[in-house]
């Protein structure tokens, strides 16, 4: 078998940059970037002036900070649960880890609005949990915690699942040399394991963070959705819409995209501080 | 036993009765709770149709929020015929050239078949003694209702009981203003919709009174019967149409201005209204309105166009972003 007898072939997969590239592009602008655009020129059509003044009313500054700071707080959660349960799920073996590793991704097939109304049922004050909490004096449903819940479910798995492959990927060799060198097991996580999940770890927090400012159809089931009080941004635009006030949903769902765009940009940029920094080490 | 010939007679029969071609087709997009009135009403019609031309129709039925269906057939959605809860809803079609300009006098009673007012469902027993709009401002007293922002429904309590304040106060729009205000600031939770309010109510047990269109606090008593909900008429409410039209332009292009104008106007028979009223609402039909006069009390009914001028000013005025209803309803 001599080598040059051996065919010159492509190494890809896919035919050519040009058709692979261009597909992608045509795909990417039907289906984000054409209603992107529509949503920016009809934010545009307003004029700054205008914009401003819809985005700075005390009504869409309310929705604004209620929104941002039941996100913060989901993401904080998820951050932390999302961690230990890509944890659990990569490092033991246990029966049922199957059926656990599934049921994660529950929040992704669930209608929003079915999990919405299912919270509500569940944390109102006759309902299973509800009662107990009510019995504390712990009001959930129709309060910013009920607007927290409905996002932290919503938004879990983007935590678990951008962290579980890099855990699985990371050397176990590392930790051992670590053990033999005398670190202790909480050292080992904090020295050896979280700076290489650090990137994915971010990552991925930021994405639920961004999905949690979007997200609609669970919250509005659980928010009690009082002006000033329990209103989300994305309800807010939805009123607006339903007085046929194009603009103001428009300037609203803007601000709604520039949040996240930022924390995807955010996103990356910490990623590849991260992962420059780990080649560096 | 075996009947060939009788078989084929039947399917004979049946294929005579029915010539392929003569087959109607009508979308009739409503309003989100009018889906059930429509399934009992639409085969009533079909034989009716049947009947008077020989033809078969088929009724396909959207419901959603009556100004997203709006919306959604400005955006395309092909409707013949729109049995909606809100005028202003059908004058944003009339504005986009897809319903005729003067169609509150293509039908009668102002396109209005049959209508309805915002009104009370209580706990059993109405253990907070609940009878009129001011209960609703009580402290002890939490009315639930969806938001007036998203829910036409609950633009008519809210229009209902601002009526009742000027009636009450002699048309002292300050004293009314306040009324509402404490209706609205007594509401604990602000469903998007008519339906989800309902549940906050019955399901979960909140609050002391339901407002909604008395039209519905029949059905719920009914459906939640084992929790023995009571109805209770206000002393003055506003009376709510239920209008409905011909989307000319669709039907034109479908064919079926014929049959859609003729299922409209069907609504007004007695057949019709006879079902309508079993459905707990109010209908034009004097007969029909008389042999359900029980369980449909007397109200003094006031209309938007005495009270408020009609609905463009309380678009202007009451509706619009910073009005009446937001310096209320946001600034509580």
């Amino acid at each position: 078998m001599s080598d040059t007898a051996a065919p010159i072939r492509s190494k890809r997969v896919l035919p050519g940059l040009t058709l692979s590239l261009g597909t992608t592009i045509l795909y990417l602008t039907i289906i984000i970037l054409i209603p992107v655009l529509a949503l920016v020129l009809k934010g545009a059509e307003i004029g700054p002036e205008r914009f401003l003044r819809i985005v700075t009313s005390p009504r869409t500054l309310a929705a604004l900070k209620v929104t941002v700071t039941a996100a913060a707080v989901a993401t904080v959660f998820n951050a932390v649960y999302g961690l230990l349960m890509a944890w659990v799920l990569v490092r033991y073996e246990f029966p049922g880890k199957r059926l656990l590793d599934a049921l994660m991704d529950i929040p992704f097939a669930l209608p929003t609005a079915v999990a919405g109304l299912s919270l509500t049922a569940l944390f109102s004050a006759n309902g299973w949990f509800g009662q107990f909490l009510d019995s504390m004096g712990i009001q959930v449903v129709y309060t910013i915690w009920g607007i927290i819940l409905a996002m932290t479910f919503t938004s879990i798995p983007f935590v678990v699942r951008t962290v579980q492959p890099v855990l699985e990927d990371l050397d176990p060799t590392l930790e051992q040399a670590a053990m033999t060198l005398g670190a202790r097991p909480w050292v080992i996580f904090a020295r050896v394991v979280f700076p290489a999940i650090l990137p994915a770890f971010l990552a991925g927090a930021t994405i639920a963070f961004a999905r949690s400012l979007g997200e609609f159809g669970a919250v509005v089931f659980i928010a009690g959705n009082k002006p000033m009080e329990t209103e989300i941004a994305s309800l807010l635009a939805f009123i607006r819409l339903e007085e046929y006030d194009y603009a103001g949903a428009a300037a609203i769902a803007l601000v709604l995209l520039i949040f996240a765009l930022i924390l995807l940009v955010v996103s990356n940029l910490l990623q590849r501080w991260a992962s420059r920094y780990r080649e560096a080490k | 036993m075996n009947f060939p010939y009788l078989r084929a007679a039947a399917v004979a029969f049946v294929l005579g009765a029915s010539p392929v071609a003569a087959q109607d087709h009508i979308l009739n997009v409503s309003y989100d709770v009018a889906r059930e009135l429509f399934e009992e009403l639409n085969p009533h019609f079909a034989s009716h149709w049947k009947e008077k031309t020989g033809r078969e129709v088929t009724i396909d039925q959207s419901h959603g929020g009556s100004s997203k269906q709006a919306r959604a057939i400005l955006e395309g959605l092909n409707a013949d015929v729109v049995t909606f809860n809100q005028e202003t809803d059908i004058d944003v079609l009339a504005d986009g050239g897809l319903v005729e300009k003067n169609w509150r006098e293509a039908f009668p009673n102002g396109a209005s078949p049959y209508y309805s007012l915002p009104s009370f469902l209580v706990r059993k027993g109405n253990p907070k003694n609940i009878k009129d709009w001011d209960d609703l401002a009580r402290d002890d007293v939490q009315p639930v209702f969806p938001n007036p922002k998203t829910s036409g429904n609950a633009r008519y309590t809210y229009l209902a009981a601002y009526a009742y304040g000027l009636d009450k106060n002699g048309g002292d729009q300050a004293k009314a203003q306040e009324l509402v205000k404490k209706i609205l600031a007594q509401v604990p939770v602000f469903d998007t919709g008519g339906r989800a309010a309902t549940q906050t109510f019955a399901e979960r047990n909140i609050g002391d009174v339901l407002v909604t269109f008395e039209a519905e606090t029949g059905g719920i008593a009914k459906e939640y019967e084992v929790q023995g909900f009571e109805r209770v008429t206000p002393s003055v409410s506003l009376f709510a149409a239920f209008p409905v039209a011909l989307v000319k332009a669709n039907a034109d292009k479908n064919g079926s201005t014929e049959v859609s104008t003729d299922y409209l106007n069907w609504l007004y028979t007695p057949e019709a209204q006879e079902v309508l009223a079993n459905n707990f609402y109010r209908v034009t039909d004097k007969d029909v309105a008389a042999k359900h006069a029980a369980t449909t009390p007397e109200v003094k009914l006031v209309t938007v166009d005495e009270v408020f001028g009609g609905w463009d000013k309380i678009k202007k005025e009451h509706l619009a972003e910073g009005g009446i209803l937001d310096q209320v309803f946001v600034n509580q």
